[in-house]
């Protein structure tokens, strides 16, 4: 079957808001005066920064605890992984498989799955490109999950407040956390998945 | 003669956001989606709702989430002493000490973001469904576009789930009533803020150029 044009070849491109088409001299979009871009800018080198420091934060927010358990004179600090071994021991082992999966699996997949896209578009391989493609899309189908552990911490915060008795406090681990998602977020959302196919046009 | 809008020259042409290929655009029934062929991206959906339909599950939207703000989403008691909490005490809880940054996140993407979804909808689709566009449509347009990946109600909903069961081990925790208008607001919301909003591009063409 063949293969239809890229509109790089065709001096077009599509505005990244609303989908209007423009011409490649164009610089703001004639619908929605959105800027566009033929790619987004600096793409490869953007998604790298913001991966890297993405990893870098990964380290504290799974050494520090994420949250403080005080009840009845007994304090304990959970780390992300203690907490799920925690729900793992008291039988609810769907919900542990659910909190790993969230902020284990998710993070570490995204961290994965887009240091292979960065590395194969910048040696410009034609390797498997319709299969990249499929795994960028996941990672942003299920990135903003990972934002589940930071939530739940605020909500269980902000009910056990019973002064001396028993509270449970959030703990500089969780803001570390929350960076790793927010970082990673913005990394998939400034990579462009059409570098992956740009390796089959030749003068780009 | 009608004169021609400098805008509507590629209108039968579509461009997939994922890998760069031009097709010419069909027009689809409901449900109906296209593909692309190259990359397997979806490249259009089928209207599911009128103007109309989303005007009215916006103002829904607008009510639930009033009542999914003001009254708390849990509510915990043990030994006599009773306590509850509400989406904004939750961003509170976050706001103290070293922790402050993850307030504003977590203030972003469970209230600000809903909030000014819900608002911008209500105001774009008031105006069009009376056939004009709104006044600041491009902003309000562009706006819902970038809010999109940060409004985040769904984790939230499963975020007090996850609570619940947490805490249902060391004391007595009761859903509130803000939980259930959580729970149809994340449904309502899902609904209307998807791609669906873009129609009015087409539909107010002519008032744009």
């Amino acid at each position: 079957m063949s293969q239809p044009a890229y509109a790089r070849e065709l001096n077009l491109m599509p505005c990244h808001t609303c989908a209007q088409i423009c011409r490649r001299d164009e610089h703001r979009c004639p619908r929605c005066n959105g800027p566009v871009h033929a790619r987004k800018h600096n793409s490869i080198a953007r998604t790298w920064a913001l991966l890297l420091a993405a990893l870098m934060l990964y380290i504290p927010a799974n050494l520090l605890p994420v949250m403080r358990t005080n009840m009845l004179g007994n304090a304990s600090d959970n780390t992300i992984m203690s907490g799920v071994i925690e729900f793992w021991k008291s039988g609810s082992w769907d919900i542990a498989a659910l909190i790993f999966f969230a902020s284990i699996v998710v993070p570490c997949m995204k961290f994965l799955i887009l240091g292979l896209l960065l590395v194969t578009c910048q040696r410009k391989s034609r390797w498997a490109m319709r299969e990249r493609s499929r795994l960028y899309r996941m990672v942003e189908l299920v990135g903003y999950w990972s934002m589940l552990d930071v939530l739940v911490v605020a909500l269980v915060a902000a009910l056990v407040q019973f002064r001396s008795l028993s509270s449970i406090d959030p703990m500089l681990g969780i803001v570390f956390f929350g960076l790793v998602v927010v970082l990673t977020m913005l990394a998939a959302m400034s990579f462009d998945p059409r570098l992956i196919w740009d390796a089959e046009v030749e003068d780009v | 003669m009608k004169t021609l809008n400098p805008m509507n020259t590629f209108s039968h042409l579509i461009i997939c956001q994922h890998c760069d290929s031009l097709f010419e655009s069909v027009s689809l029934n409901r449900w109906q989606k296209a593909e692309c062929t190259r990359c397997g991206a979806v490249l259009k959906r089928g209207q599911r709702m009128s103007v109309q339909t989303l005007l009215a599950l916006s103002i829904t939207a607008a009510l639930l989430f009033a009542f999914a703000n003001a009254f708390p989403v849990i509510s915990i008691s043990m030994e006599g002493l009773n306590n509850e909490a509400t989406l904004w005490a939750s961003v509170e809880a976050l706001a103290h000490g070293r922790i402050t940054p993850m307030a504003a996140v977590a203030g972003l993407t469970i209230i600000l973001a809903p909030m000014l979804q819900i608002a911008l909808l209500c105001w774009l689709l008031a105006f069009a469904n009376a056939g004009r566009a709104a006044p600041g449509f491009r902003a309000c347009m562009r706006t819902l576009e970038h809010l999109r990946p940060w409004s985040m109600l769904e984790v939230c909903l499963l975020g007090i789930l996850v609570a619940i069961v947490k805490l249902a081990g060391m004391l007595n925790v009761h859903p509130g009533l803000g939980l259930w208008a959580l729970g149809m607001l994340t449904v309502l919301l899902i609904l209307i803020s998807g791609k669906d909003i873009h129609r009015l591009w087409d539909d107010l063409a002519d008032q744009l150029i």
